[in-house]
């Protein structure tokens, strides 16, 4: 596991200039947005070279977000598994969970464009919620779209959403998840898309979104590296994060793409890998064009996107951002699934053991160590990317295990 | 010659009716296709039903979804048009977002596509530059690509892409996805002028365009207009969607004749 091949410390630029991580990625848009990919392109370009900006961003992370997240030594789950386990508190940022991270940088960037209000897609309502959370700290209006079932499935994010001020607008189209609020929010920018901002949650969509995403959750891995160098006088082994879009895993890997470090990423297995109820878009998926990007998805034969399950709704989505596809054939990034029962031993696990709620998200890359799927040396040091906290999930939880919260 | 550049030599202007294959069964396209061209359509626009249609409104949304319960594959409608194509010379266009395709294979799918007649190929969600390899594959096969242009497109690109499509240009009519309404202001008219000087070749104007007084509207200056969601919205409801396309493509027709912007038989030489 902890081998360092040529591969690794080779430089990795990527994307390409046209938004390429080799045969993943692109514009597959309408004609009518490319102008506005354009547009925030080149927002996001002029953005980066200005120290107002940076500093502007920094200062909201720190006192809006409370950034930096703590890296947290969890000593009962290290002994069981003979290793050194350090958890990323993604969960401790402002909104429970990494998301926010991405919100705050997005919406400076809509107000240097000058737009006035802010749509977003949401699956489990995080997204949205950090969204409606940063439209309403800037005071600009913000509708998101979430599928029906999504709403029924999580009614407290909803609640959350509209007491932020923002209107949620229920998506009743195809499968009534987060792939078709998504379609429903493309369809909105298209239409609106001189005074809106779509301000997408994911790794996923149309460039520059995967690399302007990545790049605002790149701040979960450059803290982990300065406080894992901070702790030990080193880097880690192995990190792991779970993978649905894939934002919190991309911000972990990204600034170790050129280290020793091996890296694992866990998507939902669901019901398991031969029932067909799954998220596992790169372990059991194939290349395809889903919303605006190339890269692996669930699709049938006759290249028809299908559903994906997962007890997670945050990992409910038959895509993965294009980089993540780039990682996984280049083969600098393993990916591999935990099931929702195996995730379900996982959240318990944790939640007992160390005192913290995990997401039913993390719960999966949580789940890749408690079941061994990785080959860890003995004593080794990984961090896992925790990137939200349960609450949202106790619900879900409780009706797994059979039990009545009403 | 090929189909499309013939058919917008003729004079007059075009009707384009745009159908879901499948919709509302598998039964129905090719007499569909027929009425049409009966009640004086010009070429038809055959919908590939896709998943995520994301330029699509609610009622392609809604046609899509049952043509894909209905069984359609890419497959079968290559099929269909081959069946089409054996009975009438009208131009056909397939509409389809891209992912099928690929799953299909570009190569298969484009020697297919030539070889069962189809004329021309719409793409929404694969913009030129991301198509190059595949547009260029389909000209060299005889297959019109047409490139869509919107409200917001610049001038000087429509000019390039007018030059690159070489046949034929679908221009947008609003900022929307398909079936929504028309910009009743003078918007419309501005964009449509911008477009018929900055085009070197013929153009359609599609989205939004639902009944024969937005017919005469957008048709003054454009060399023809593309009907979709307002007819396959009457199909939905209709007991007799052959009949229903029938009657409703006819009152376009007429639309387009009283406005005396048609040509007098309706049929290209």
């Amino acid at each position: 596991m902890n081998k360092s091949s040529d591969a690794v410390l080779q430089r990795y630029e990527q994307p390409s200039r046209r938004g390429r991580f080799g045969d993943f990625g692109g514009q597959y848009v309408p004609e009518t947005l490319l102008p506005a990919l354009q547009e925030l392109e080149q927002a996001y370009a002029t953005a980066m070279e200005e120290k107002q900006f940076k500093e502007d961003l920094d200062r909201l992370l720190k006192i809006f977000a409370g950034r930096p997240t703590p890296l947290y030594y969890a000593r009962r789950i290290s002994e069981e598994l003979g290793v050194h386990l350090y958890l990323k508190r993604e969960d401790l940022a402002h909104t429970g969970a990494h998301k926010i991270n991405n919100t705050i940088g997005q919406i400076l960037l809509a107000r240097r464009m000058g737009k006035t209000r802010i749509i977003a897609e949401t699956g489990a309502g995080q997204h949205g919620v950090a969204t409606a959370t940063v439209a309403a700290r800037f005071g600009l209006k913000c509708v998101v779209y979430m599928g029906d079932e999504d709403i029924h499935r999580q009614r407290l994010n909803v609640f959350r959403m509209e007491l932020l001020g923002a209107e949620v607008r229920s998506v009743n189209s195809g499968t009534k998840t987060l792939k078709d609020a998504t379609n429903e929010a493309i369809r909105d920018w298209v239409a609106n898309v001189e005074n809106t901002h779509y301000l997408l949650g994911s790794v996923v969509g149309p460039h520059p979104y995967p690399t302007i995403i990545r790049d605002f959750q790149t701040v979960i891995g450059h803290e982990t590296k300065a406080q894992f160098q901070h702790e030990k006088g080193r880097l880690p082994d192995l990190l792991v994060a779970c993978v649905g879009g894939g934002s919190n895993a991309i911000g972990m890997f990204y600034p170790f793409l050129e280290e020793p470090v091996s890296m694992v990423g866990v998507e939902a297995g669901g019901r398991g890998m031969d029932s067909g109820d799954h998220a596992a878009s790169l372990s059991l998926g194939s290349r395809g064009v889903l919303h605006g990007s190339a890269s692996y998805l669930l699709q049938t034969s006759d290249g028809q996107v299908q559903l994906a399950h997962s007890i997670s709704a945050g990992l409910d989505y038959p895509g993965v951002g294009p980089e993540h596809s780039f990682l996984k054939e280049s083969g600098r990034v393993s990916y591999l699934t935990a099931t929702d029962e195996e995730a379900l031993i996982a959240f318990q696990w944790l939640t007992k053991q160390e005192g913290i709620i995990p997401a039913l998200e993390p719960a999966h890359a949580l789940a890749a160590l408690q079941q061994n799927k990785i080959n860890l040396s003995p004593g080794s040091n990984i961090v896992l990317c925790l990137s939200g906290r349960g609450d949202k999930d106790v619900h879900t939880v409780a009706s797994a295990l059979g039990k009545d919260l009403s | 010659m090929r189909r499309i550049p013939r058919l917008f030599q003729s004079p007059g202007k075009k009707l384009v009716p745009f159908i879901t294959a499948g919709f509302p069964d598998l039964e129905s396209t090719v007499p569909l296709v027929l009425a049409a061209e009966c009640a004086g359509a010009h070429m038809i626009e055959l919908g590939i039903p896709f998943s995520d249609p994301l330029a699509d409104g609610l009622v392609i949304q809604r046609t899509s979804q049952i043509a894909l319960s209905n069984g359609v594959t890419l497959d079968w409608i290559l099929e269909t048009s081959m069946a089409i194509r054996s009975q009438t010379q009208i131009p056909i266009i397939l509409m389809g977002y891209i992912n099928p395709i690929l799953k299909m294979g570009v190569a298969e799918f484009l020697y297919r596509a030539s070889e069962s007649g189809v004329d021309g190929l719409i793409i929404p969600d694969l913009p030129p530059e991301e198509g190059i390899q595949l547009f260029a594959s389909a000209r060299s096969q005889g297959i019109s690509t047409i490139y869509l242009v919107a409200p917001n497109t610049p001038t000087a690109r429509i000019r390039q892409l007018a030059i690159e499509a070489e046949d034929l240009l679908y221009a947008v009519s609003i900022l929307g996805v398909t079936g929504s309404t028309l910009d009743a202001r003078e918007n419309l008219s501005h964009y449509i002028e911008r477009v018929q000087t900055a085009s070197a070749v013929p153009f359609v104007v599609g989205f939004g365009i639902s009944t024969p007084a937005d017919v005469v509207r957008v048709a003054d200056k454009a060399d023809g207009i593309v009907v979709g969601s307002a007819l396959l919205a009457r199909l939905e409801k209709s007991a007799d969607p052959v009949q229903e396309a029938t009657q409703f493509l006819s009152e376009l027709t007429t639309a387009l004749l009283d406005a005396g912007s048609i040509s007098s038989t309706g049929e290209p030489e």
